[in-house]
């Protein structure tokens, strides 16, 4: 017998029930976060049957996805009405909310991390799909539809199959300028946006032990764009050192408790993985997308590839498709795409760090003529801190918008849209046809690389800027 | 819920891999409160076009979808299959499919199956050239049945059961309430919790970093 995973330990310690060889376990959820999108019909559907919600005390919201981020005031009917609902069944219900306004509002999946609420080992739901995010404290996350959602306001549990597990082995160490955005970009390109269906991805490697908790994050985030169940990085002194610092972690005995227990959270070395994907990152270069899957990337020093050299059919008429929408022919190269609006922000690349990286490449630079640029804190806490270092003035001298938490640009839900047919450089996670509005095109990029193209108005790396 | 053991019905090709269901449904139209009324949203950039399949006349009494690779891919929300069963599609067939979206289908008795790559290219071949083209998906055998063609697939057992014998989910579940208790009593004390009882939120020390 080989030793176990770490999603095999963190699995193993939430079983209610165990269904045996052939059926789903019984699985307990530690935290359940919700928003207003994925939740009414959830909470209609327990009114109906007259069941409470388990464990309030196990459940966080708040308020990001069809919010504006210009004004603390919600206008469209529609949405308000969205979050009029939410914020009377966590009235009903006695479940916290963060509200658009309150002072940790934020993104979901920025929110519920700063504020210490996600613990190694810890099981994590929420509907929406990025909840593999948390998956960075090595936490077993993932997203689940709004009639799971009503399952485990009801149970606190879920039925599940256990995936199978993939280990993606960073073998050395990126150069200067390239970001963990980037590394999952080339993972995406080199495995598909599907090529990690049904698997839980762990994150291994030098480069990930050199990556900071919040790229980590980025990291885990992206997890859901191949396809796979959840990401999981082990819990080591970087997870431990951004906790200490966070509200909601254990304090005194308790605090020496958990990382006994969190350090015992990684595969046992002789652990086997159902699949190993490696990936050299010690030449890797920053990476984009050029098309309308977060799979379709290549180096920003790339051209578009040719459809015609696809061995795969169906890759093929996809990769045709794509350049039809985003109006882009293959030999282009990525450097010469003119963009039209940048977006810094989503719960990929949204938090402070992200935000300082952004600030630094900017300077004292400005925004080319023509460009719109839109800088969007994760969360109320990160806008805060962010004015607190100053970096606001640094957006605002470029000429961008500074402005409140939410999902703002990264999905069409809300205000901020991209207009028309524009094309968007945008540090989120999904560059689907009419993911950023109606017509746009989206080209996905790291932070840094978001900064350099405001600037010079066309893809662009930090290391292109005099 | 009414016990679901097989469906019959005519099919719709959608020959297209990675359709995601920001395509299935934009999130615009996902700010409802209801978990009905989504069938004009369905497909709502692509019905643009009139020649898109979902507008043709002769399919508009199909109930079987017969799509391309990884359909229903990306964002969790259920209303890409509330808008598909709202339309009137009661199965879907495809190579693969998102797991979310699998999920949430199932639970509101969609039959989502995957096939083999080369068995989903006959179905499409054969709807694509014959808008009657029926297929039935067949849960209790786990078995798709199309003109000769009889193929086989695996489901989830619990989803399976769930819709064979017309089960509640929550229900189901809930009667395990014991075992519930009994680990609710085992958890590690130090766990998060937003009960009246935690501490209240300090400002982190030294800030965000
Ligand atoms: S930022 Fe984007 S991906 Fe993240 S939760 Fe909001 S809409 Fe979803």
């Amino acid at each position: 017998m080989g030793g176990t995973t770490l999603l095999d330990k963190v699995w193993e310690q939430h079983v209610v029930d165990s269904g045996g060889e052939s059926d789903p376990d019984l699985l307990y959820v530690d935290l359940h976060l919700i928003h207003e999108a994925t939740s009414p019909q959830a909470f209609e559907g327990l009114r109906t049957a007259a069941r409470p919600v388990r464990r309030p005390d196990l459940t966080l919201a708040v308020e990001d996805h069809n919010v504006p981020t210009d004004s603390r005031v919600i206008k469209d009917p529609i949405s308000l009405l969205q979050v009029g609902t939410l914020r009377r069944n966590c009235g009903d219900q006695g479940i916290e909310l963060y509200s658009h306004g309150h002072d940790l509002q934020g993104i979901v999946h920025v929110v519920g991390p700063e504020l210490g609420f996600v613990h190694p080992g810890m099981t994590v739901v929420c509907g929406d799909s990025h909840t593999s995010t948390h998956g960075a404290f090595g936490a077993l996350a993932f997203g689940i539809g709004t009639s799971d959602v009503e399952h485990v306001l009801a149970t606190q549990t879920l039925a599940l199959s256990r995936p199978k597990t993939m280990a993606v082995e960073f073998v050395g160490m990126p150069s200067d300028g390239v970001t963990p955005k980037d590394l999952m970009l080339a993972l995406l390109a080199k495995i598909g946006a599907n090529g990690a269906h049904g698997y839980v991805l762990e994150y291994r490697g030098e480069a990930i032990r050199a990556t900071s908790l919040e790229g980590r994050m980025t990291i885990c985030n992206l997890s859901i764009e191949a396809g796979a169940r959840a990401g999981l990085v082990a819990p080591d002194e970087v997870t431990f050192e951004y906790l200490r610092n966070r509200a909601n972690r254990p304090e005194g005995v308790a605090w020496e408790d958990a990382i006994a227990y969190w350090n015992s959270l990684r595969s046992d070395p002789d652990a086997e993985f159902d699949r190993t994907v490696v990936v050299d990152v010690s030449d890797l270069t920053p990476f984009v997308t050029w098309g309308t899957n977060p799979g379709q990337g290549v180096p920003l020093g790339g051209v578009i590839p040719e459809p015609r050299l696809l061995a795969d059919p169906a890759e093929r008429a996809a990769a045709e498709q794509a350049l039809a929408y985003m109006d882009l022919s293959a030999g282009t190269r990525m450097r010469d795409i003119a963009i039209d609006t940048v977006f810094v922000g989503s719960c990929t690349n949204g938090r402070i760090e992200d935000l300082r990286a952004v600030a630094r490449v900017l300077g004292d630079r400005r925004v080319a003529p023509g460009v719109r640029m839109l800088v969007v804190p994760g969360s109320m806490s990160v806008r805060r801190e962010a004015e607190r270092e100053g970096l606001h003035e640094v957006f605002l001298r470029a000429g961008a918008e500074w402005r409140l938490a939410g999902c703002s640009m990264c999905l069409g839900m809300n205000p901020d849209r991209v207009s028309g047919a524009q094309r968007c450089a945008s540090t989120s996670n999904r560059n689907y046809e009419g993911r950023q509005g109606n017509r746009a095109r989206t080209h996905l990029v790291s932070p840094e690389v978001a900064a350099a193209t405001a600037v010079t108005g066309h893809l662009s790396a930090p290391a292109d800027l005099v | 819920m009414r016990p679901i053991r097989q469906h019959t019905g005519r099919s719709i090709p959608l020959r297209r891999g990675d359709v995601d269901t920001d395509q299935i449904i934009p999130s615009d139209f996902c700010r409802g409160l209801s978990r009905t009324g989504y069938q004009n949203a369905l497909f709502a950039g692509w019905r643009k076009d009139p020649d898109f399949v979902f507008n043709q006349s002769d399919r508009s009494d199909a109930t079987v979808l017969v799509a391309g690779p990884n359909f229903g891919t990306g964002s969790s929300r259920e209303h890409a299959v509330w808008a598909l069963r709202d339309w009137g599609i009661a199965a879907v067939i495809a190579p693969s499919l998102g797991d979310i979206f699998t999920r949430n289908a199932l639970r509101n008795g969609i039959l989502a199956v995957t096939l083999g790559k080369p068995v989903v290219e006959t179905l499409l071949d054969s709807s694509e050239s014959d808008p009657g083209f029926e297929i039935t998906v067949d849960i209790l055998r786990r078995e798709v049945r199309a003109a000769d063609l009889r193929s086989s697939f695996e489901v989830d057992s619990r989803a399976r059961h769930l819709l064979i014998e017309g089960l509640d989910d929550i229900d189901e579940t809930m009667r395990r309430e014991s075992s519930i208790r009994r680990y609710e009593e085992s958890r590690k004390y130090w766990l998060p919790s937003l009960g009246s009882d935690r501490p209240s939120i300090r400002e982190p020390v030294g800030g965000l970093t």
